[in-house]
């Protein structure tokens, strides 16, 4: 299991090294000069151009920029500086990582905690008005712009009935707005995946067998098909996460959050590509950190999984306590 | 059952007839025509392809027809969904906006869907080093998630629908191939495949004969479920100010442009809200119907 444990961990380097390389190279590739841009028509002088280009290192050729950028990444968490502002990157996003990460981390629960059972009792009552209505209602948040969706609740329960303040972050009712709409379109697909698995599952044998042993249904359904369903509802959250901290950008523009996702469009904006290539890692490392959790959570509540991890030593303890139940099972028919 | 009566007879003959010849596919068309979400959501593709391709048939100005006296007016009979803040009428934008949105969303499906097969098909049929490799990098793509990676690609491409379209299929790949890879594996350990191997078939007859046919059913259901999803970040990309722009009408970005006037005047966001919806909604529908239809463990 430990074994198992590492072997994910390590692998999240050179995926992380690589999403680097990638996002890097778009971002060196891209057409524009940076140093025009910070200089202005005005302002340029052959001089200014070149001491301002060692300046930010754009002087040095591509693979020099990449492994330099890599470095100073991986040995001093330093992502450079913005073009537009002489702040550090990694001083912002160390004050906007921890708002998204609430963000994103609550919508996360919002959405299991309301999206499981929903799923569940739609897939229990299959075909029942209940049924019908959570999934329409499911295609159809699925269905809206999540742009609109953070739109309009704004301006019903901020505007309108002001139940709930706009913009800010003062109190936690702030919070309730931006939370359930970053949660909701992933609740609505959520719903319908937990429905699917669940279906899939109710239909396997060991859910009859169980109900002709004569089981009371609700064990039926916590002890035999939940556990089963677990697996694949739990390995898609990874996705839903990469999609919710993409929605996430959204929900911040729309109520005004000092987020990675306000930081994000500030550089699509200025088209000051450290900012973005800062943010997408930032980003892609959370998602991984997220996805190995899940990986070995997994592990944990997977007997099928977990068995392929077993250590040498404990599969043969295992095997001489099989051999020695067997023989005493022998023994007694003798 | 005894069979008294020669009509009785004949009805069995027929049916036994009839099920002699009944074609899988014949199945897969009963199950699909039969459901009936499945059916509404064609429905609703069908007739908003026919409206966006017909746009210069349906539309009742030009898409950049500004009518400066008809500022900001509610839906009449002469503009069906009123007009934006230039005075263009609303209906013929959409329409002609719907034109630039499906075709973005189709050709970014077509492109991921194609080189995800691809590699898929490869990393599933060879295996080995092929397959590690192949999958390595997916798990690279795969780690930025799909609008970051969409933002990052439109930025260094600019805006225009065919940049749109390519920065877009991107993030759709490590998905295609996904589900291309583990329908080779499949179909790769079937006794057929065995068989034509024996028989001395090459690699590429083996790939393009006996497995690309039995893959076909996934990917339609991974491309029509995609193009719905495509659409959705087309929007993102719009809403960030990347994408399609103006004045090339586009659903999100006639959205987008919108969205400042969204509290005194409601048409210039609910219209383009709706066609986004509405899209979505038929596109994931028939993709669903279209799925169970081709899922032989749902057979009854």
């Amino acid at each position: 299991m430990g074994k198992y444990i590492l072997k994910r961990i390590l692998w999240m380097i050179p995926v992380l090294i690589g999403v680097i390389v990638i996002v890097f190279t778009i971002a060196y590739f891209t057409p524009g000069d940076p140093v025009m841009n910070i200089l202005g028509a005005a302002g340029y002088t052959p001089e200014r151009y070149a001491a301002k280009q060692a300046e930010l290192g754009l002087d040095k050729p591509y693979i020099v920029q990449l492994l330099t950028y890599i470095w100073k990444l991986t040995t001093r968490l330093d992502f450079g500086k913005s073009f537009g502002s002489a702040i550090p990157i990694s001083s912002e996003l160390a004050n906007r990582l921890p708002i998204t990460v609430r963000l994103n981390l609550l919508s996360l629960v919002l959405m299991v905690a309301i999206g499981l059972p929903l799923g569940m009792i739609s897939a229990l009552k299959q075909y029942s008005v209940l049924d019908v209505v959570l999934t329409s209602l499911a295609l159809l948040a699925a269905a809206i712009p999540g742009f609109v969706m953070a739109v309009l609740a704004a301006l019903i329960f901020a505007v309108y009935l002001k139940w709930l303040p706009l913009t800010g972050l003062a109190d936690w009712k702030a919070w309730i707005l931006p939370v359930a709409c970053s949660a909701l379109p992933g609740m609505a697909v959520y719903i319908r995946f937990t429905r699917t698995t669940m279906l899939e599952v109710i239909r396997q044998d060991y859910i009859r067998t169980a109900r002709a042993k004569g089981l009371a249904e609700n064990v039926v359904v916590r002890k035999h098909a939940l556990k089963n369903c677990m697996i694949p509802i739990s390995t898609v959250i990874g996705t839903f996460v990469a999609n919710m901290f993409s929605g996430a950008i959204i929900v911040e523009t729309v109520y005004a959050i000092p987020g990675m996702g306000m930081y994000l469009l500030q550089g699509i904006n200025s088209r000051d590509y450290p900012i973005i290539v800062g943010v997408v890692f930032c980003v892609s490392l959370l998602v991984s950190i997220v996805n190995l959790l899940v990986d070995i959570f997994y592990a944990f509540i997977d007997p099928r999984i977990r068995a392929q991890y077993v250590s040498p030593k404990t599969k043969k303890e295992l095997a001489a306590k099989l051999m020695d139940s067997k023989r005493s099972i022998e023994g007694a028919g003798n | 059952m005894i069979l008294k009566t020669k009509a009785q007879k004949k009805k069995l003959a027929q049916d036994l007839a009839a099920m002699a010849c009944r074609k899988p596919q014949n199945d897969i068309w009963r199950r699909l025509l039969r459901n009936k979400l499945g059916m509404v959501g064609i429905t609703i593709v069908v007739v908003l392809v026919v409206l966006c391709l017909f746009a210069n048939v349906f539309a009742r100005y030009p898409y950049d027809f500004q009518m400066f006296e008809h500022r900001f007016e509610y839906p009449s009979w002469q503009f069906w969904f009123g007009t934006d803040n230039f005075g263009r009428d609303l209906w013929s934008r959409l329409l002609y906006g719907g034109r630039v949105s499906l075709l973005v969303a189709f050709l970014a499906t077509l492109i991921s869907g194609g080189l995800g097969a691809v590699f898929g098909a490869l990393a599933g049929y060879f295996g080995g080093k092929v397959d590690i490799t192949i999958m390595r990098i997916m798990d690279v793509l795969m780690a930025v998630p799909p609008i970051l990676m969409a933002i990052s690609v439109s930025v260094a491409l600019g805006s225009g629908p065919i940049n749109t379209a390519l920065a877009i299929s991107i993030t759709g790949i490590p998905h295609g191939v996904r589900i291309m890879r583990s329908t080779v594996m499949a179909i790769k350990g079937n006794d057929f495949i065995e068989a034509a191997r024996a028989t001395g078939s090459s690699s590429a007859r083996i790939i393009f004969k006996h497995i690309v046919p039995n893959t076909i059913s996934p990917l339609l259901v991974n491309s029509t479920l995609m193009i719905g999803g495509n659409i959705m970040v087309i929007s993102g990309l719009s809403f960030v100010g990347l994408g399609v722009k103006p004045p090339t009408p586009e659903w999100g970005s006639i959205l987008v442009a919108g969205r400042q006037y969204i509290r005194e005047f409601w048409p210039i966001i609910l219209f383009p809200s709706l066609f986004i919806t509405l899209t979505l909604f038929g596109f994931n529908l028939f993709g669903d119907a279209l799925r169970d239809a081709l899922d032989p463990r749902l057979k009854d």
